[in-house]
């Protein structure tokens, strides 16, 4: 089993680019597991077709200590398992506790057991690294790949840096490494030459250059992926591309983090030289 | 007041330089010259500046408490009724629950909730969804089961770090339940040691306490005794002593204390502060907006017991009262005379060193002394450089971002309750030489060559022990075994042991008799065994048998 994170900043398009992915593998008949570690509780809307979702969190709080595996894993597109992790109300708490808490609670109810025969568990994260909880899937081998999705908008690029610090921590301890950056296009000048160049810095790789298209919004109004929605459509072919390419995937890096004046160097030569 | 004299001319104390140069050698650059500022050799004469109050260096053992413990346990846990519900998981408050040895006597009628320990006992899911609504259930509750005058909530580490507003909960609650209800923003992080609680516990008691009931109490004179905890009974000896001069002892803050006397607290005519560290606050605060004078007492020894009831009687100026105050020293200090004369002759001459606390490393100084035995070594805990300078360093005192955390509170004259009659008293006073808000610190009661170390670690323990092999050393519980183990025996002055009280001229002779004990038992030379020092048996291998 393959356990794999998608981080970035927040709104870059990480679930959307994590639920049409997944979307992407389960047609290619793998068994895959989407975890969301965000208190909205919003990860899977697109394979479940709507916020149906009782989140691990808030089932602990009502049974208590009798919590089934079943009553927080939810069978999605393509027999994807899906689980919301979910989280306190806004301003109260500690979601990155939550979190932690969460995935312990799947770990011991033998979500990831063997005879499940998993291909993929990919845990979506809300945000940036911001603190241990939201941290906790490259902690402890939770998680042994970790996907950023970026575009070429500058605190997008200075998120991503941001998170290879978080993965460069973790990986010295444990086995979590960077499979690659994910550009989610959002038609800034230069983009996939300067992500490419970002990627080659941080020592990993441009995974696949998502374009932007109006379908993906249209398939998310309908509360499906684009793959569920319009399968024959272009935007399905480029996630169905990015799928093969994690499948394929063999490398796995420790990152390199940019100096911040390095990362500014960048935007100022891919970005405003032309 | 006449400067106290020396009572034994003993030899003058070796200079300790060599051993400081052998302590820092041990420790990486950073740390020694960090640490070279808080070991100080004393020298009354020159006014030696110490390093206190600074952030612990990591991976040194301290003695050092955290910031809850000094609100919670020291300050308002002695109250005993008030329901104090710690907001945290269950050690914080179980592991407080009555570990001061703090006694109290509720009477007859008397609320005491001492006995109880009170938590919300925070689980994981009220770590993730916050802990408001159950700690506002566990007032509720505490409110139906005891219908208590007051309830205050201590906040733990993690109430800050998750954000729960126990001030809007308080507030909430105090307007549902109709009492008093008020929250500690003291989570143990706070601070560089428990001090950082000991203000913020000032603080709220000031605001949220002190000056709701303006009822005057009788009796002729009434007094305040601040930082006094009654540990193993101290304060109800002292207690008799003002009864016996007639003076109404409204609030002790806060051994053997009731809510009740604290919200009348600012009606008295003198305030005087015992633990100078802990409670200087509400003294500073009182004269500010009530005009209440303060001056500081000691009652640890038998002289200092004396010339603090002396001080009390100038203050009243009241003849009957002076008179009452020297017949209760002559037939106290025929006791006391009594019972030196039969120890001295096991103490005399011994060395003693303590390391305790924010005044107890210096009230004990003068039992010592009165058994003719040496403090050679002493130092704080969690003082700050006015408790061992004296508050003339007070205006110069460096505010490092860690006390800038704690909330300073802008205290204002209350026009209606201000006491001007005790404003002019005190500036009469004060032209009689008498002196007022007065605390001359720790070392210029030293003897020169003394070693003053602040916030010690058990490394530096360890050292000076080995310099100067003293018949004792005072500490807490932390070190006591420790300590032992090198053959020295420790008295705690935190809680005693199982002993006190040591207040007043009774406890004084409680005192000296446990010392004599503890200094003369044999059973520490026999520490190591027999056969450490010499073979008990002689042989030799045997050759090989194949």
């Amino acid at each position: 089993m393959r356990k794999v994170a998608i981080y970035g900043k927040g709104g870059i398009g990480k679930s959307t680019t994590t639920q049409n992915t997944v979307a992407g593998l389960a047609e290619m008949g793998k068994n895959v597991m989407v975890v969301g570690c965000d208190p909205k509780a919003d990860s899977t809307r697109l394979l479940l077709g709507g916020l149906a979702q009782k989140t691990v969190l808030d089932t602990l709080r009502e049974e208590g200590e009798d919590v089934e595996l079943d009553d927080v894993i939810k069978e999605g597109y393509g027999g994807t398992r899906c689980v919301e992790s979910g989280g306190p109300e806004p301003g109260v708490g500690c979601a990155g506790r939550g979190i932690i808490t969460s995935v312990n609670l799947l770990e011991q109810l033998g979500a990831y057991e063997e005879d499940l025969k998993l291909d993929y568990v990919f845990y979506d994260v809300l945000g940036d690294v911001v603190c241990g909880g939201f941290a906790m899937p490259m902690r402890e081998g939770k998680a042994q790949e970790i996907y950023i999705v970026v575009s070429g908008e500058m605190m997008a690029m200075y998120a991503a840096n941001n998170i290879c610090k978080g993965i460069v921590k973790f990986a010295e301890a444990g086995e979590v490494r960077l499979g690659g950056l994910i550009c989610n296009s959002r038609k800034v000048d230069n983009e996939e030459a300067m992500i490419e160049e970002l990627a080659k810095r941080l020592g990993t790789q441009m995974i696949h250059f998502v374009p932007r298209d109006n379908m993906v919004q249209r398939a998310e109004i309908n509360r499906k992926t684009v793959i569920d929605y319009d399968p024959s459509h272009g935007q399905a072919d480029e996630y169905r591309a990015l799928a093969k390419k994690i499948d394929e995937n063999k490398m796995f890096v420790v990152p390199k983090p940019l100096e911040i004046e390095d990362l500014e160097k960048l935007l100022i030569d891919f970005g405003i030289l032309n | 007041m006449a400067k106290k004299t020396t009572k034994t001319s003993s030899p003058v104390l070796p200079d300790p330089t060599e051993i400081i140069e052998e302590i820092l050698a041990k420790y990486p650059n950073k740390v020694a010259k960090k640490r070279s500022k808080s070991i100080v050799i004393n020298d009354p004469e020159e006014k030696s500046e110490v390093q206190a109050n600074v952030r612990t260096i990591p991976g040194i053992i301290t003695q050092r408490g955290c910031c809850y413990a000094g609100c919670k346990g020291v300050v308002l846990g002695p109250t005993r009724d008030i329901v104090n519900i710690t907001h945290g998981p269950i050690g914080c408050g179980f592991y407080s629950w009555l570990t001061r040895r703090n006694q109290t006597d509720p009477g007859p009628e008397g609320e005491n909730y001492m006995p109880y320990c009170f938590s919300t006992d925070m689980q994981d899911s009220n770590i993730v969804f916050g802990g408001e609504k159950k700690l506002a259930q566990a007032i509720r509750e505490a409110y139906q089961i005891f219908n208590p005058h007051a309830i205050a909530i201590f906040s733990t580490c993690p109430i800050g770090l998750i954000g729960d507003d126990v001030h809007s909960v308080a507030k909430e609650m105090k307007a549902e339940l109709g009492i008093n209800v008020f929250g500690f923003s003291c989570e143990g992080y706070k601070g560089v040691s428990q001090s950082a609680g000991h203000h913020i516990a000032n603080n709220k008691i000031f605001s949220n306490v002190v000056g709701l009931d303006d009822t005057i109490r009788d009796g002729k004179y009434r007094v305040n005794l601040l930082g006094e905890y009654n540990i193993g009974g101290d304060a109800f000896v002292l207690e008799k002593y003002f009864e016996e001069l007639g003076i109404n002892l409204v609030a002790t803050y806060s051994g053997n204390s009731s809510i009740h006397d604290f919200e009348n607290s600012h009606t008295v005519d003198l305030n005087m502060v015992m633990c100078h560290r802990s409670i200087n606050y509400i003294a500073e605060m009182m004269e500010i907006k009530y005009g209440v004078p303060w001056f500081k007492v000691n009652f640890i020894g038998a002289e200092a017991t004396a010339k603090s009831l002396r001080k009390i009687a100038e203050y009243f100026e009241d003849e009957e009262m002076k008179a009452k105050v020297e017949e209760i020293i002559a037939r106290e200090m025929l006791e006391v005379e009594k019972a030196l004369k039969e120890v001295k002759p096991k103490t005399e001459g011994k060395l003693a060193m303590m390391f305790v606390g924010g005044s107890r490393a210096h009230h004990y100084q003068e039992l010592f002394t009165e058994m003719g035995m040496e403090t050679v070594s002493a130092g704080y805990e969690f003082a700050h450089r006015d408790d061992y300078e004296g508050r003339h360093v007070l205006p110069n005192l460096k505010v490092d971002a860690d006390s800038r955390n704690i909330e300073e509170l802008d205290v204002q004259k209350d026009e209606a309750k201000y006491r001007q009659e005790l404003a002019d008293k005190k500036a009469g006073l004060v032209e009689k030489g008498y002196t007022f808000s007065d605390y001359d610190g720790m070392m210029p009661e030293m003897k020169k060559n003394a070693l003053v170390i602040d916030d010690i670690s058990h490394w530096e323990a360890e050292k000076i022990i080995e310099f100067y092999k003293p018949a004792i050393f005072c500490a807490g519980i932390k070190e006591k075994y420790v300590i032992q183990k090198y053959g020295v025996p420790l008295k705690q002055l935190h809680s005693y042991d199982y002993g006190g009280p040591y207040a007043g001229f009774k406890g004084a002779i409680n005192f000296y008799n446990e010392i004599s004990r503890m200094v003369s038992a044999t059973i520490w030379s026999k520490l190591k065994a027999p056969w450490k020092n010499e073979p008990v048996l002689v042989g030799k291998f045997a050759d090989a048998p194949y």
